[in-house]
């Protein structure tokens, strides 16, 4: 589905002849081919579900509750698909998260929104999320800090100042319109779930189909050729990790909608879903190739094993031993691919 | 080499099977229920009752308690099924699991949220749709949330160990007295530590050494180390949890002091078994019961089976119960071991 420079290139040096006898190999390192693979194993997941749990797997309600429980991961994994394939790495979403909606809920916040909309709460949110994205971009691009280390001292200070700013209490939201407007639903589904579908798609445009998105893969994939070929390598680096941020900031506005408040606990191990859910997307953790359908898929395997863990009354702790399992299989999977179509 | 290859095989599949015994963690006997087999009208088999039950996660003993004597407790009822999922400290992910009791359209939840406030609007949502909610610990912050609220008591933990500190140190007017407290910023540490103040002033005595662990075992050796360095002489300790409790008294034993008694909080197995065989520094605890989730469950099942609570004239269920904070000491211990939890 995703244009992969990587992915292009190896196939135009790679002789067509040279596929012969091995057709589904070929096929699987193919970009349709890898979503393919994932197509199987969220459809195995669902048979699963349907033979362990039946009707109540097997039910609309169920299905949104899949999707509502996605959204919110998902928003920030489509950020984090970007930063990834543009080579970089960022810790701190899942702080990032909770100092957005900790901001976003203070009674001075929730008092300018009285006074004039609730639109004030999302405004904030996604500034501040925004802001912390910057700061990432910057630290790692123009001060030449190491993106896991600079992201890592986010983690850190961000949380921090969530719990300073909150006093390590939930802070209720109280603004009338705000609560009804993300619980509505458009034709049946919920707005949350179409946040998501809004936000997966305008990631899949902007990275498959502008400028933007081809100097992510170039960015990616070889720096200094981007830079030699005219790309601003470091202000495209602060521009990747800003879109995280707003994600971010967007994630934890579905956040407080969907628990009326805002905390400084939320958005715990966020970064270890999203990033689990692009690297078995078929994103590269080293950058260059990366596809917002993979992530999409990525999620919504984990939140599918979720529930079907849920439904069968099984435990937290088997579901992440499962995790780590699918995660492992994926990577090596991918590495095999690799290998093959590259050699 | 295939002999040498079966041996491996052999050596490995043993090491295996010793590694997966080794696993083992399941305690004797967990107690719980109607002590000494009584059985009352209420345990009658009535009508079949479906209780959903979701806590957070099973990071300590007293949480991990609270699972385990839900489940139990169901176990006894051949009208109740449970459906338990297991904890989560991800408050999105525990909002979906309360979703996926209203699909399956269970009875009744039973639910101690990570965060009240946040799991209060899917709560109401349970309600709505019909369906017993009954809320353990951590309260919701709207009281049409939950049919039934089972609490501990904070404050009068602190209020216990305060006046069991004043009649062992009955007359003695310059007596130092320390505290070590949980995690200082909740309000259920600022509860326990002014019913602990107010107590102490009951008899003239007061707080001369304060510090705070995170109710962890690692906190509670950091702390008391401290405390010990900065206090030459010690007359009474308080420790608000038995589960930092074994850091507090490793830390205890580290430097070799013993001119002091203890007492401790919550109320766990180690700590009763200390008290009973008198060969340690504690000399009592004050219990915050592990088995609000128990009573949740039978709440739970009586509110869905129209009865009323056994020996009171009312004739609906409560709106809320709180349980007591005794003082378990060496006299009385037997009373409390079976239903104490292992840390």
């Amino acid at each position: 589905m995703s244009e992969d420079t990587a992915a292009v290139a190896a196939r135009e040096r790679t002789p067509v002849v040279k596929d012969n006898g091995r057709g589904i190999s070929a096929l699987l390192a193919s970009p349709a081919g890898r979503n393919t693979g994932l197509v199987v194993a969220l459809v195995l997941l669902c048979l699963g579900g349907v033979v362990t749990a039946g009707d109540r797997f097997a039910d609309v309600d169920n299905l949104l509750t899949i999707l509502r429980l996605a959204a919110v991961i998902g928003v920030v994994s489509v950020g984090m698909t970007f930063v990834i394939t543009g080579g970089g790495i960022d810790l701190s979403v899942g702080a990032i998260v909770a100092l957005s909606s900790v901001w976003a809920t203070t009674l001075a916040t929730q008092g300018i929104a009285n006074d004039t909309h609730w639109i004030v709460i999302v405004f904030t949110a996604l500034v501040v999320g925004g802001a912390c994205g910057l700061v990432n971009g910057t630290l790692i691009a123009y001060g030449r800090v190491v993106a896991f280390i600079a992201t890592l001292a986010s983690l850190a200070a961000a949380r921090g100042l969530a719990e300073i700013i909150s006093n390590r209490k939930t802070q209720i939201v109280n603004v009338p319109g705000f609560a009804a407007f993300f619980d509505a639903s458009v034709l049946g589904v919920p707005v949350l779930v179409v946040i998501f579908a809004v936000v997966a798609a305008a990631g899949w445009v902007l990275l498959n189909r502008t400028t933007f998105g081809r100097r992510t893969f170039a960015v990616g994939g070889n720096p200094e050729a981007a830079r030699l070929a005219g790309i601003d390598v470091r202000r495209h680096t602060v521009w990747l990790y800003t879109l995280l941020g707003l994600c971010c900031g967007l994630a934890a506005v579905m956040l407080i909608a969907r628990t009326t408040t805002g905390s400084a606990t939320h958005g715990g191990l966020y970064e270890l879903d999203a990033i689990a859910a692009v690297v078995i997307g078929g994103t590269l953790l080293s950058g260059g190739r990366g596809t917002i359908a993979g992530t999409v898929f990525g999620v919504l395997i984990f939140t599918t094993l979720s529930n079907v863990f849920t439904l069968n009354n099984l435990s937290i702790s088997a579901q992440a031993v499962a995790k780590g399992a699918i995660i492992v299989v994926a990577v090596l999977l991918q590495q095999r691919l690799a290998r093959r179509s590259g050699a | 080499m295939p002999h040498k290859r079966t041996t491996r095989l052999i050596a490995a599949l043993t090491l295996g099977v010793a590694l997966t015994a080794c696993t083992g963690n399941t305690p004797q006997n967990q107690g719980g229920g109607n002590q000494g087999g009584v059985r009352v009208a209420n345990d009658e088999p009535g009508k079949k009752v479906v209780i959903g039950f979701s806590a957070p996660a099973a990071d300590h003993g007293w949480m991990a308690a609270i699972s385990n004597a839900a489940k139990a407790e169901a176990g006894k009822y051949s009208d109740v099924e449970l459906r338990a999922v297991e904890g989560t400290n991800d408050v999105n992910l525990q909002i979906s699991q309360v979703e996926t009791f209203i699909n399956d359209k269970v009875d009744a939840i039973v639910l101690l949220p990570f965060d009240g406030a946040a799991l209060t609007p899917v709560a109401l949502k349970a309600m709505k749709a019909g369906i017993t909610v009954i809320n353990v610990d951590r309260q919701f912050d709207s009281p049409f949330a939950a049919r039934s609220t089972v609490l501990g008591d904070n404050y009068g933990m602190g209020v216990s160990a305060g006046t069991y500190v004043c009649e062992r140190l009955k007359g003695k007017t310059d007596a130092v007295v320390a505290e070590i407290a949980g995690i200082d910023s909740l309000p259920l540490t600022q509860d326990r530590s002014k019913g602990f103040a107010e107590a102490l002033a009951g008899c003239g005595l007061k707080v001369s050494n304060r510090v705070a662990a995170e109710f962890t075992v690692e906190s509670g050796e950091k702390a008391a180390a401290n405390l010990l360095q900065a206090a030459r002489r010690i007359d009474a300790i308080w420790n608000h949890d038995d589960d930092q409790g074994v850091g507090v008294t490793a830390a205890i034993k580290n430097s070799g002091r013993s001119e002091f008694f203890m007492v401790g909080g919550a109320g766990s197995a180690n700590v009763m078994r200390e008290i009973k065989a008198d060969n340690g520094p504690h000399k009592a605890t004050v219990i915050y019961p592990s088995t609000q989730g128990a009573d949740g469950i039978r709440l739970a099942r009586l509110a869905v089976q129209n009865k009323s609570l056994g020996d009171l004239v009312e004739v609906e269920v409560p709106r809320q119960v709180q349980l007591y904070a005794p003082v378990v000491t060496k006299d009385n211990v037997d009373r409390y071991l079976p239903t104490a939890f292992e840390s």
